[in-house]
């Protein structure tokens, strides 16, 4: 069930990527000032966007396992954040690349952007940590539904605490896309839909490889009950500590129940 | 609660008159008893608040040859006096909960028919005091030992910027405290999880109260710092009151 889609979805992510990088070599305007390094811009941004507003999502994904209790809520919520800490770190790496070119440092301070970032990203750095240090999978689940919520209304907050204490030393690359000419625009608009497509189809397949491996791990555990020979704490034993949350698969164990001669 | 104080009798008398009419006792007697227990306990044992004066007093001294400098004032005596303040607060978060984790405070706790909040506020006021406390002590030992404009004059704006900074590290500090007790690399969370939410409060502390310690012409801090700072605290109050009681369920 989690399978489904996925290769649509992979293959509208690819295809929409491919667009939003030819518009960006061949149909957006070379930038007056920084000329040909101003094209990071359609890959920076939106993965800062994207990363942001994964962060925001796991937030709201873990109110929910608050409210509902569902498990499942609590792994959306942990491959939300997961997949945004990698795009923070491709964010930190494409922002230090430009920083390097256009200003000639490879970090800078009075960019409040990239220092709030920096702080978003190290805080949700404590989030696996936090989740590994914690055996009983339900309180693992419940303790990092806490800080996820937390760290999430933590976002907008730095943000403007970070852009209120630096004095805007350099000119604004962008606003807002109102301010970009519309050949940009459109660059832009396209760069930051493959992001979200990629990030979308990157959260769905860890999600269904957990399935797939929960699913595994319950066939396994059936074939080795059956033939008896182990002993029956084996089984169980031989799961692996994570600081990932795992999916409980009933569905195998409940729909093969009642069929005692497969 | 009761395995840690040795003489009950005295600290849930007020939880007791609420319990002998047969209805649970108001959250105001719950957290006023809580926090009674809180600081008792931190009388007896002297746990915190010695070791977060002594931490700063020992900051500042690191401060002087570090920077080889006999005296700051600006931009950089308040970042040092914000750094140690909440460096010094982070000891006093670490142990804020461990008390309760290991002896059982939690369970007896949990076994009361009381709000859960309760213990959320109790906490959260006792962190405050222990605050103030070293402030008490942090604040005159930097006029005297690292300052270099005279204390006097600031002073009164000084304690209400560094009033505002307490109540957001109290409420950030109690959640974070309640989060990192019960894991099993527990010190090394604690800092880890703390230091970035401080963060706001380091950068609106810090500039409010850059002004007063200047050297010459000192001004009032900026309106916008104050208004950070108590953004902060509303929002990180409110969060940590929302999200405690999931904290404390098993």
């Amino acid at each position: 069930m989690y399978g489904k889609g996925l290769r649509a979805l992979s293959i509208s992510t690819v295809a929409v990527m491919a667009i939003a990088l030819g518009l960006v070599f061949f149909y957006a305007p070379l930038e007056a000032e920084q000329g040909f390094l101003q094209k990071i811009f359609y890959v920076h941004v939106p993965l800062a966007i994207i990363a942001l507003c994964g962060f925001v999502a796991g937030g709201i994904m873990a109110i929910q396992h608050l409210r509902t209790r569902d498990s499942r809520w609590d792994m959306r919520s942990y491959v939300a954040i997961h997949m945004s800490l990698i795009f923070a770190v491709a964010t930190l790496i494409t922002g230090s690349i430009w920083a390097k070119g256009s200003w000639g440092h490879w970090w800078v301070w009075s960019e409040p952007t990239l220092a709030s970032f920096l702080i978003v990203f190290l805080l949700y750095g404590t989030y696996q940590p936090l989740r590994f240090s914690i055996e009983d999978p339900e309180r693992q689940a419940r303790y990092a539904s806490v800080f996820a919520v937390t760290a999430g209304a933590f976002v907008p907050m730095n943000f403007i605490a970070v852009r209120l204490s630096t004095a805007y030393l350099h000119p604004r690359v962008l606003g807002s896309t109102s301010n970009l000419p519309p050949r940009m625009a459109v660059t832009f608009l396209v760069s930051l839909l493959g992001m979200a497509l990629l990030y979308t189809t990157l959260c769905k397949y860890e999600l269904t490889a957990k399935h797939t491996r929960a699913q595994l791990r319950a066939l396994r555990r059936r074939a080795e009950t059956r033939s008896g020979a182990e002993d029956a704490s084996g089984a169980y034993a031989r799961r692996p500590r994570s600081a990932a949350p795992s999916v409980a698969a009933p569905t195998i164990a409940a729909h093969t129940a009642g069929r005692p001669g497969v | 609660m009761s395995t840690v104080v040795p003489d009950r009798s005295s600290v849930s008398a007020g939880e007791r008159t609420g319990a002998s009419d047969g209805r649970a006792p108001g959250t105001f007697a719950v957290v006023r008893a809580l926090l009674r227990k809180e600081l008792l306990v931190e009388l007896r044992t002297l746990e915190s608040v010695p070791a977060m004066s002594l931490f700063s007093v020992t900051t500042f001294v690191v401060f002087h040859f570090a920077l080889n400098r006999n005296s700051v004032d600006g931009d950089l005596a308040a970042g040092i006096l914000w750094v140690t303040l909440l460096l010094a607060a982070i000891l006093g978060v670490n142990r804020l909960f461990v008390a309760d984790a290991e002896e059982g405070g939690f369970d007896g706790f949990l076994l009361a028919p009381v709000d859960r909040s309760a213990m959320l506020l109790a906490k959260a006021l006792a962190l405050l005091a222990y605050l103030l406390v070293l402030e008490l002590v942090a604040v005159p030992a930097f006029g005297l030992l690292l300052l270099g404009p005279s204390l006097g004059q600031a002073l009164p704006v000084l304690l209400g910027v560094l009033a505002l900074g307490d109540l957001g590290i109290a409420a950030i500090g109690t959640l974070v405290a309640a989060l990192a007790v019960r894991t099993r690399a527990r010190d090394l969370l604690g800092p880890l999880l703390a230091l970035p939410l401080l963060v706001p409060i380091a950068i609106g502390g810090a500039r409010a109260s850059s002004p007063l310690l200047a050297l010459t012409h000192p001004g009032a801090p900026a309106a916008r710092w104050l208004l950070t700072l108590g953004l902060y605290d509303l929002v990180f109050g409110l969060i940590a009151y929302a999200l405690f009681d999931f904290l404390l369920e098993d």
